[in-house]
């Protein structure tokens, strides 16, 4: 297996090249562009479904991406158990995709949040977290209109069961409170897993919270946790 | 159409507009989208069946909503 994590270009992602630099600039890791019309992945150690708007965002977003040819690649790769994390609009496509349950809906306030916020880490266990603590609070940027996450209740039950909420949105002291849920997300998820925690969604942007130039480098702390799942893994 | 149960924000700003114009009458908006498939098909069934295969794969997402199909005869261009 190759040690090269690989990120995703959709005809509309726009945080392609973003996630690409946090990884190659931020971690100093190997990794590839991937075009959405390759149709093997088994060369690669993880994959980035990154921000932007795919397909135009027509139909739903997320919803036209799912049928690129990458996609059955990719849901071979995630059902191997391989590291797979959607950032944005990539976590819209997971979800298409039934790669993780749920769905995004439009913001509660109907506009287009483009802010810095806090989520708080609930879940450690999983490919993309477990470089952090349980109730570390991480400071990210979010750039989106379509990020309410929504799940009926019994499956929102169930997710928290399982341990499939990793990130809520919070106050910068890590206090969930319905103000802190700008979006107005169920239960306030900012950010999920499928069952066995290979696959993550996440509304915010780590690979935007990737320098300390820029602001902060929290973002990197989810990245570089594949690393060392994998360092472990391999 | 948004699920029962499913926030509805653009219906409930919609609702809000009809209420100042002074329709108070009006107590609930849902917002959906509606597609217009042009299908050639033998018989209204035929279509019906395609588009609500279409609809189940793609066109809805049953997570979050549900959908009608009406079906209109047209006759072919000439």
């Amino acid at each position: 297996m190759s040690s090269h994590i690989g990120v995703i270009t959709f005809p509309g992602s726009n945080g392609d090249q973003d996630s690409f630099d946090a990884f190659a600039l931020g971690l100093r890791a190997p990794v590839r562009m991937i075009d959405y019309r390759e149709t093997d992945l088994s060369d690669y150690a993880a994959i980035v479904l990154p921000g932007g708007f795919s397909y135009g965002d027509h139909l739903r977003c997320g919803a036209i991406a799912r049928f690129a040819p990458v996609m059955d690649a990719l849901k071979a790769f995630a059902g191997a158990g391989g590291p797979v994390l959607g950032l944005c609009n990539g976590f819209q496509v997971l979800t298409e995709a039934h790669l993780l349950p749920g769905a995004l809906l439009r913001n509660q306030s109907l506009q287009f949040h483009c802010r810095w916020i806090d989520i708080v880490v609930e879940n450690t266990r999983t490919a993309w977290t477990h470089e952090l603590a349980e109730g570390e609070v991480l400071n990210l940027p979010v750039a989106h209109g379509d990020g309410a996450f929504f799940a009926d209740d019994a499956t929102l039950d169930r997710m928290e069961q399982n341990g499939q909420i990793v990130f809520r949105y919070c106050e910068p002291d890590g206090k969930v409170t319905p103000d802190a849920n700008f979006n107005g997300s169920a239960r306030s998820i900012a950010g999920i897993s499928n069952e066995r925690g290979n696959v993550v969604g996440m509304m915010p942007h780590p690979e935007r919270a990737a320098d300390p130039i820029l602001g902060n480098d929290d973002g990197l702390k989810i990245l570089r946790s594949a690393l060392e799942f994998l360092r472990v893994e391999v | 159409m948004p699920k029962i149960g499913v926030n509805d924000p653009e219906g409930e700003a919609i609702r809000g507009g009809l209420q100042s114009l002074g329709y108070t009458v009006v107590e609930r908006v849902r917002a959906g989208r509606h597609y217009r498939l042009h299908l050639s098909a033998p018989e209204a069934d035929v279509a019906r069946a395609t588009a609500e295969e279409m609809a189940h794969k793609l066109l809805a997402n049953p997570v979050i909503q549900t959908f009608v199909i009406e079906t209109v005869i047209e006759a072919p261009e000439v």
